[in-house]
């Protein structure tokens, strides 16, 4: 009873702790390839990587959680990068820790953009957000005049994404803690969290409740924008310059990290230890795949086929007749 | 009489799309230096005709309040697939076909079969089985290439009598041999229902399992037909990851113009097909009209977005603010 | 009549939700060719009686046999078929479908396995011209009907299934005079033919004139079955009500007329819905809204909370004019407003989240400290609402969800209470929830307003109205047609304001 109360305080629930297991059987089996798994300087290089994955999923869990979701994440991430990158050129030097907070701001119009077509117009995230992405990436196109831009990441994005400062730990890792910290913060401790929670379930319930629902919409799609760009802006300080379409990868894997934490897709439901678990196990998987050279092919069945597994241990809903 | 009126306002979102898509085809025509050919429509229909029928495909699960976000990924495969086996001699090729279509049915029924038995959301459900569907695309066809049976090829992608293009013809009779029959049959009724009200359907002895199983299952079989003519037009495969997303991305969105409903239970696969010609019309009419390159991409965004947004009149109807949560 | 094989019959049957007993060890019989009404209260156990007997849900124990032989009913589909046919109060129709199509949702009729249009359009038109809807064009969507013309169809929908007995749910509550009388007809013609009917009303003279037979129901036991004319109507009240009916309320303080006023509402009107709405509510007094159902009492409670948009007329709260522009305007009024909806699963609560944060919902503000919500002084105050309201639950972290009806409803009440509100408007609280709870609600709403708090409360039922309210107001059409004070609150006045002027006019579509 008071193990059950304690796991439950800090989020421990069944989906969390079955993703955590996956990631412990996933490093096991990987070890039995290759002892190289289990070393900490392997671990930390994943955690890196998973670092810039984890920013966007903080955000997309956001949205999730209302019983919404963002589709213009891919090109809200190269948004975020482009215009980082521009103003480092644009303006020089002042521009190399300035170009952070820029890219960010970027990223957090579109959510409100975002924000205000669903909470206003009413229309549904999934498809707003979708003609989002496309006017962002017609914007980035004619940014760039079609092609890779020129400008190049600056020292500082460098310094956030590939860095190692303190016990040479990655911090990329750090930012991610900063970024999840808050997320945490405003889920359990602020009245907006529980706002979240409250129009994931029902909207209407918040609204008569007297809480300001709309304006909880546009902050979490704002959120879930500067989250996104953010992690663009790190991307480029990684690969060392913002390119074309560079937040495709990221769209899936995001949703699919969240929701196999175990928050529900049609929201509600679900806290940011399960997204972190969520996001290791993705990234794991797609490192394991790749290390032990599996093609791209079967990396995508058994991505897929994970998820669709891992969902029918405990994603199922309820039954039309009681 | 008045029966009209009543048909008329059922599908008004059906007729807008036709008369949208009328409007910017005859400027796109009349701009066009060559005008009508046949060369021209077949063109124009070839490109069309895909997204239409992966729109099709679309539009039946949404119908049921779903979403099928493999669309793209069954299209991908079949395309792959028919690049290796739509090959050799006609009957060889025809039969390849009738394999092609049959691996859709199967990718369908499996999207259908779990989000029904497996009791899992559509979203999330068709988003992995999209990936193992592309993987399969992959691993059919790692780098682009392939064949296609020529003679079936050019056929498909000629036209019929030297005047109209054959892919409008197979949509056509598509329309014909596949949605109007199953738009009057119970179950694709059954679709309606569901999407309109699941518990009343289930109250009303609507059999609900059967007919979400059955839009899914339809929806893979249209969307493998729009990868096998894709086939056609290309002479090969190409498991493209942009390709599927592109192609899943703008079902949706000619879905939404077609004047199909997302929250279910309203709308028609003709409106769709609509939409699909309206999205490809607008890439047309930047071409003619000689928009710089570069624009384009932002100017479709913006129309789309902005079609998209036409959807939000009801809100302003509404005089209970409780109705919008709804 | 006793020696044929019933139609329907239930025995030993019992049906609990989570624990609690909805229905227990109900043995029960229903007739071809006879009317048989069910009788009882808000959760005597009829809706559920109805459920299981149309195959909606499963009895927890207990037979269900049809015509003799044991039946087990696992979807509205299999009750259809052996003969069972109900019109659900919550309506059956999909809204977005056309009235031809709704009509024969089942037994449709093909032609090579395509749906026979025109044979559909034919048994459209006949099956409304039965229920007298010929007004109602075959091709028009259901959700471009009013109300009363849905409820027709619904029950057109039913007759569609050729019934061997048909169960009416509430049928007529939201219908007019003249549709009323049409269904009269109908269920006469029916029983002529030898179907058997169950019929669920709360309209006294409904049953008195239709009834052949009837059962009544409380706290889910059958109480008793008799034949038309045995039973008084007072004995039937008595039997629905149970022996506590004198110590049902707390006592009344004296009708006081020179309360300061907290709540004053000068000309309102939305639309059809509201027109011209002028009263005052003092400090320390219940306001009853009495009246048929769906005569804008749900209304005037959502505009005055500021949910409807574009309301014409004033309100004032403690003399400060309120702004109708939404919830938190109204929860941050002179005397704060609060608000316990209609329907909690929907409105009231979120049933899957904690006690503990559907509690706290609506009080988030009072509860900051900083930035965040300071947790201590939270659960100090969710524990010490529990302890007052009494809220049975094994944890506050337990989801309301699996909390009895009752409880649920106490920790909506709860919510608002949280808040310290001055002005309390309640939508039908005790619709649905078990007469302990209900006691214990009438006595809240008593020590509430001898606090000095104002209360608006809309009831369906007019013995709550007679037993809780200072003074009651009659809503007819959207107006209010009789303020009823102290004494003259009684059953008499309350039916005779109710149905106003008779023949009952025609309810605007």
């Amino acid at each position: 009873m008071n193990v059950a109360a304690a796991t439950q305080k800090i989020g421990l629930d069944v989906p969390v702790m079955v993703a955590f297991g996956c990631i412990i059987v996933i490093l096991l089996a990987g070890s039995l390839y290759s002892p190289e798994f289990l070393s900490l300087d392997y671990l930390l290089q994943q955690l890196q990587v998973g670092a810039f994955l984890g920013i966007i999923a903080s955000g997309a869990m956001m949205v999730i959680l209302l019983g919404h979701i963002d589709l213009s994440i891919p090109w809200t991430v190269t948004l975020g990068a482009m215009m980082a990158t521009a103003l480092g050129g644009w303006i020089g030097p002042a521009g190399v820790w300035l170009a952070i907070p820029f890219g960010v701001l970027c990223g957090a119009f579109i959510g409100v953009l975002n924000g205000l077509g669903v909470a206003y117009l009413r229309l549904p995230s999934m498809i707003f957000t979708l003609g989002m992405n496309a006017v962002v990436q017609g914007l980035m196109v004619l940014h760039t005049g079609g092609f890779a831009p020129q400008d190049h990441a600056t020292d500082a994005m460098h310094f956030l994404a590939v860095k190692r400062s303190i016990l040479g730990i990655p911090n990329a890792l750090f930012v991610w803690l900063f970024v999840g910290l808050i997320v945490i913060f405003l889920l359990r401790r602020t009245a907006f969290g529980r706002a979240v929670y409250a129009i994931g379930n029902r909207e209407s319930v918040a609204y008569l409740s007297g809480i300001n629902t709309n304006a909880v919409l546009i902050g979490c799609f704002a959120f879930c924008g500067a989250c996104a760009a953010f992690a663009g802006v790190l991307l480029a300080g990684y690969s060392t310059k913002a390119y074309q379409a560079m937040g495709d990868p990221y769209l899936l894997p995001a949703i699919a990290a969240v929701v196999l934490g175990g928050t529900n897709i049609l929201g509600g439901r679900g806290n940011y230890l399960g997204t972190i678990a969520g996001v290791i196990l993705i990234t794991l998987l797609q490192s394991i795949l790749s290390v032990m050279q599996m093609p791209e092919a079967g990396r995508q069945v058994i991505y897929g086929s994970v998820i669709i597994g891992m969902l029918l241990l405990y994603g199922r809903g309820a039954r039309t007749r009681s | 009489m008045s029966d009209w009126r009543y048909h008329i306002s059922h599908n008004l979102g059906t007729l807008t799309a036709v008369g949208l898509f009328a409007v910017m085809f005859t400027i796109y025509i009349s701009n066009h230096e060559a005008g009508l050919t046949p060369a021209v429509a077949t063109t124009a229909a070839n490109k069309a005709v895909l997204l239409a029928l992966v729109a099709m495909a679309q539009t039946i699960p949404v119908l049921t309040r779903g979403l099928d976000l493999s669309v793209g990924s069954v299209f991908v495969l079949a395309n792959c697939l028919a690049s290796a086996i739509v090959v050799g001699t006609i009957g060889q090729g025809l039969l390849g076909c009738v394999a092609v279509l049959l691996l859709g049915i199967v990718c369908g029924f499996v999207n259908g079969a779990i989000v029904v038995w497996g009791r899992l959301q559509p979203i999330i459900t068709t988003l992995a089985t999209g990936a193992i569907f592309y993987g399969i695309a992959l691993w059919i066809r790692p780098t682009p290439g392939g064949d296609v049976q020529y003679d079936i090829a050019d056929f498909v992608a000629g036209q019929l009598f030297g005047v109209v293009p054959t892919a409008l013809v197979v949509l056509l009779l598509v329309v014909l041999l596949v949605w109007i029959p199953y738009r009057s049959s119970p179950l694709g009724r059954g679709a309606y229902a569901v999407g309109s009200n699941e518990q009343a359907a289930y109250m009303s002895g609507v059999p609900v399992e059967k007919a979400k199983i059955a839009a899914y299952t339809l929806a893979g079989f249209l969307a493998s037909l729009g990868g096998l003519i894709l086939t056609f037009n290309t002479y090969s495969g190409e498991a493209s990851a942009a390709i599927g997303g592109t192609y899943t991305l703008n079902s949706i969105a000619a879905v939404v113009i077609g004047g199909t409903s997302l929250f279910g239970g309203w709308g028609s696969a003709i409106g769709s097909i609509f939409g699909a010609f309206v999205l490809r019309t607008i890439e047309d009419l930047l071409f003619v009209f000689d928009l710089p390159p570069l624009w384009q991409p932002l100017f479709q965004g913006v129309v789309l977005l902005v079609a998209i947004s036409l959807g939000a009149i009801r809100v302003f109807r509404i005089r209970n603010r409780l109705e919008l949560f709804t | 009549m006793t020696e044929r094989t019933p139609l329907l019959e239930l025995k030993g049957v019992s049906k609990r939700y989570g624990g609690i007993a909805a229905l227990t060890d109900v043995d029960f019989k229903a007739y071809s060719g006879e009317i048989h009404a069910v009788l009882g209260e808000n959760g005597a156990g009829k809706s559920t009686l109805i459920k299981i007997a149309s195959g909606v849900t499963d009895a927890s124990e207990g037979e269900v046999l049809v015509n003799g032989t044991p039946f087990r009913f696992r979807s509205p589909t299999d009750a259809m078929r052996a003969g069972v046919v109900c019109v659900f109060q919550e309506l059956s129709l999909l809204p977005d479908m056309t009235v031809a199509d709704n009509l024969s949702m089942a037994g449709t009729p093909t032609r090579g396995g395509f749906i026979d249009q025109k044979a559909q359009r034919a048994r459209a038109v006949e099956l409304l011209k039965r229920v007298g809807c010929e007004d109602v064009h075959p091709l028009e969507l259901v959700k471009n009907l009013p109300l009363s013309r849905r409820q027709m169809v619904e029950i057109a929908k039913a007759l569609a299934k050729k019934p061997k007995l048909l169960i009416l749910d509430e049928a007529t509550s939201a219908l007019t005079a003249k549709d009323v009388e049409r269904i009269y007809l109908i269920i006469r013609e029916l029983r002529e033919e030898g179907v058997g009917i169950l019929y669920v009303s709360h309209r006294m003279h409904e049953i008195e004139e239709l009834a052949d037979v009837a059962t009544v129901f409380r706290n889910g036991r059958k109480i008793e079955t008799f034949k038309k004319g045995a039973r008084s109507v007072n004995e039937i009240i008595q039997m629905m009500i149970g022996r506590e009916v004198t110590h049902h309320y707390p006592p009344k303080p004296p009708f006081d007329d020179s309360r300061q006023p907290a709540l004053t509402v000068s000309n309102l009107s939305w639309g059809h819905d509201l027109n011209g709405i002028s009263f005052t509510a003092g400090k320390g007094e219940i306001v009853g809204l009495g009246g048929l159902d769906g005569q804008g009492q749900r209304e005037l409670l959502l505009a005055l909370f500021g949910v409807l948009k574009g309301v014409e007329g004033t309100v004032s709260v403690d003399g400060r004019s309120l702004q109708l522009s939404g919830p938190r305007s109204a929860m941050t009024a002179p005397l704060p407003l609060a608000l316990i909806p209609e329907d909690r699963k929907v409105e009231g609560l979120m049933l899957p989240m904690s006690v503990r944060d559907n509690l706290t919902l609506a009080s988030l503000q009072q509860l900051r400290s900083g930035l965040g919500i300071d947790t201590e002084r939270e659960t100090a105050a969710v524990n010490e609402m529990v302890a007052r309201m009494q809220i049975k639950a094994p944890d506050t972290s337990a989801a309301v969800g699996t909390l009895s009806g009752g409880n649920q409803q106490k920790v909506v009440l709860a919510k608002w209470l949280m808040t310290d509100p001055g002005i309390i408007l309640l939508n039908d609280p005790t619709r649905g929830i078990d007469v302990g709870t209900k006691q214990e609600i009438y006595r809240l709403l008593r020590n509430l307003a001898a606090e000095g708090k104002t209360i608006v409360f809309y009831s369906t039922d007019y013995a709550e109205l007679i037993g809780c309210c200072d003074k009651v107001l009659i809503l007819y059409g959207g107006r209010i047609t009789r303020e009823l004070k102290g004494e003259d609150c009684t059953e008499h006045n309350i039916v005779a304001g109710a149905l106003n002027v008779n023949p009952v006019p025609e309810k605007a579509a």
